[in-house]
């Protein structure tokens, strides 16, 4: 898989597709590839940042920086592992662990209440103050049986968000 | 690849609420008393965003789109290559030497009448204008040009403006061609800027430099001075700012829907089975674009001249922008996206991504205080 040529081969598609666990079908590689391409204008085999903040819609997302931080320096075939948790193949623990290891920002397998006040930072931004976030999430928290100061490891959080109504699924375009 | 600057906020009051455009279907307001599980579910956010990489709808504006391959048996590839020698062999040197009889000709008039009727400037533009008509017929012939315009030609009145939909700077060449209409246009390098300057100039062109801020006044109060003139040539105005590749249409600019005038709608749709006629100016600089033109075997398009729209009572000149988008977009079978096309060269503002953060923070303060 060259940074040069910009043809996959069977064995390529094979390998990534191995590498994100079947969760994608052989056509949606070969899309996601031309997609890969197409953001990596300079072609050094990985999307830059400034790559994809030139995508608005992903530019105008709350979690841009986090997600940034994730993507950074990914090849193609990382790159397609980090969108298997958005296919609809993929199991709800697969959904889950991507929004554990999003929270998850020092990647201990713990999460801290600084670590989930620094995502409701990025959702909410100035309308609501620092002080009243930390309050609202004690407070959740508290109710839902977690002390201030615990640290949630991903089994909590399959507890509290896995459940059927989970959605997150994208669409790979096909030609 | 440039460093992208945050846009000017000037460029805000540009938008209408490129929420109501956007996907998000599957986000319903969530009702109900605050639970931990609804601040740590970040799914529909993070759907958003794996939508957006995955594919979106401004990245696909600036797609090239080559025809389909068509030589690839045994049959037709031959007759692909037979192909190619005619269009490289045969018809390239033909419009070349077409093109260059018809500059030879043009310079040899433009400036004996440029400067010999200085004096009598009625009679001095309008052969400027004839002449004008005459090098773009030339440069069209060079391609092959197949137009059809349809509708009543655009006439010369005061108080009037043209918006075309944009593709290349061909189109410039191609409604030139009918009417020589003053243009607005980004300044350019090299040979086209050398050509903006002088004859352009004569035309009563006026140029704008996208990286300037300040420049947008200057260049609204050039606009509104022109169209008030009834001497002046008929104003064209491209508002979508940018080239965009002839499926889709972006955001019009609203500085030509502000002039207090009629703005004649003005469609183009390029057929592309002959040529892909959009000018992807991040790939290929005008030069190589006018020589892959020169090198097909036809440029076909169809040019509408739509029914001339005036604000209407109540509208604002953003609304009225975005109408006058619909009608382009209707006729010449293009997709609309809620995207300026200057996010080419900046990044959006903060101010999108602010209005999501209040919407979700003003959600969890009414939640954590019902029961």
């Amino acid at each position: 898989m060259g940074n040069t040529s910009s043809m996959l081969t069977q064995y390529d598609i094979e390998e990534v597709q191995e590498h994100c666990n079947h969760t994608f079908s052989q056509q949606e590689i070969v899309s996601l590839y031309q997609r890969f391409c197409q953001l990596d204008r300079n072609g050094c085999g990985f999307i830059s940042a400034d790559e994809f903040m030139s995508v608005p819609e992903f530019a105008v997302n709350p979690l841009f920086q986090r997600l940034l931080r994730m993507l950074d320096g990914l090849n193609f075939k990382e790159f397609v592992a980090f969108l298997s948790a958005f296919s609809s193949r993929a199991s709800l623990q697969q959904k889950v662990e991507f929004i554990f290891k999003v929270y998850d920002s020092d990647g201990n397998g713990k999460v801290t209440f600084n670590e989930m006040l620094d995502i409701l930072r990025d959702l909410t931004g100035q309308f609501i103050s620092e002080q009243q976030r930390e309050k609202v999430l004690t407070r959740v928290l508290e109710e839902a049986g977690y002390a201030k100061d615990s640290l949630l490891v991903q089994a909590d959080f399959m507890k509290i968000v896995g459940n059927s109504g989970l959605k997150m699924e994208v669409e790979v375009p096909v030609d | 690849m440039s460093k992208l600057n945050t846009s000017n906020s000037e460029f805000d009051l540009d938008r209408p609420n490129i929420e109501d455009y956007l996907p998000s279907g599957s986000i319903q307001e969530p009702r109900g008393k605050l639970r931990l599980r609804d601040l740590l579910d970040i799914s529909p956010t993070l759907t958003e965003a794996a939508g957006a990489i995955v594919d979106d709808s401004f990245t696909r504006c600036f797609k090239s789109n080559p025809p389909e391959p068509w030589n690839w048996n045994v049959y037709l590839f031959p007759l692909w290559c037979l192909g190619v020698v005619v269009r490289y062999g045969f018809l390239f040197p033909l419009r070349v030497l077409v093109l260059t009889l018809g500059w030879i000709i043009f310079l040899s008039c433009y400036f004996p009448v440029h400067t010999l009727l200085k004096g009598n400037d009625k009679l001095r533009k309008k052969l400027e204008r004839g002449l004008v008509e005459l090098i773009c017929s030339f440069f069209v012939a060079s391609w092959t040009g197949v137009i059809k315009y349809h509708g009543p030609r655009p006439s010369m009145r005061p108080r009037q403006v043209f918006v075309a939909n944009h593709t290349s700077m061909i189109d410039f060449i191609v409604l030139e061609q009918m009417t020589a209409f003053a243009v607005i246009m980004q300044k350019h390098p090299g040979w086209v800027g050398l050509l903006q300057s002088t004859i352009l100039e004569s035309l009563g062109c006026i140029w704008f430099n996208r990286s300037e801020s300040k420049d947008r006044g200057i260049v609204t109060r050039k606009l509104r001075e022109h169209v008030e003139g009834a001497d002046n040539n008929p104003l064209l105005i491209f508002p979508e700012g940018t080239c965009v590749n002839n499926h889709y249409t972006v955001m019009f600019k609203k500085g030509a829907f502000e002039l207090g005038c009629t703005v004649c709608p003005i469609a183009i749709k390029y057929n592309k089975i002959f040529v892909d006629a959009f000018w992807n100016s991040r790939k290929q600089s005008f030069t190589m674009h006018l020589l892959q033109l020169m090198t097909s075997w036809a440029v076909v398009c169809d040019v509408w001249y739509l029914e001339p729209q005036n604000l209407k009572p109540g509208e604002t000149p953003i609304e009225f922008a975005e109408r006058v988008r619909d009608i382009i977009s209707v006729r010449a079978g293009l997709k609309k996206v809620p995207w300026d096309g200057y996010l080419k060269y900046s990044r959006p503002s903060p101010k999108h991504r602010e209005r999501k953060q209040q919407s979700f923070a003003e959600s969890v303060l009414r939640r954590l205080e019902e029961k």
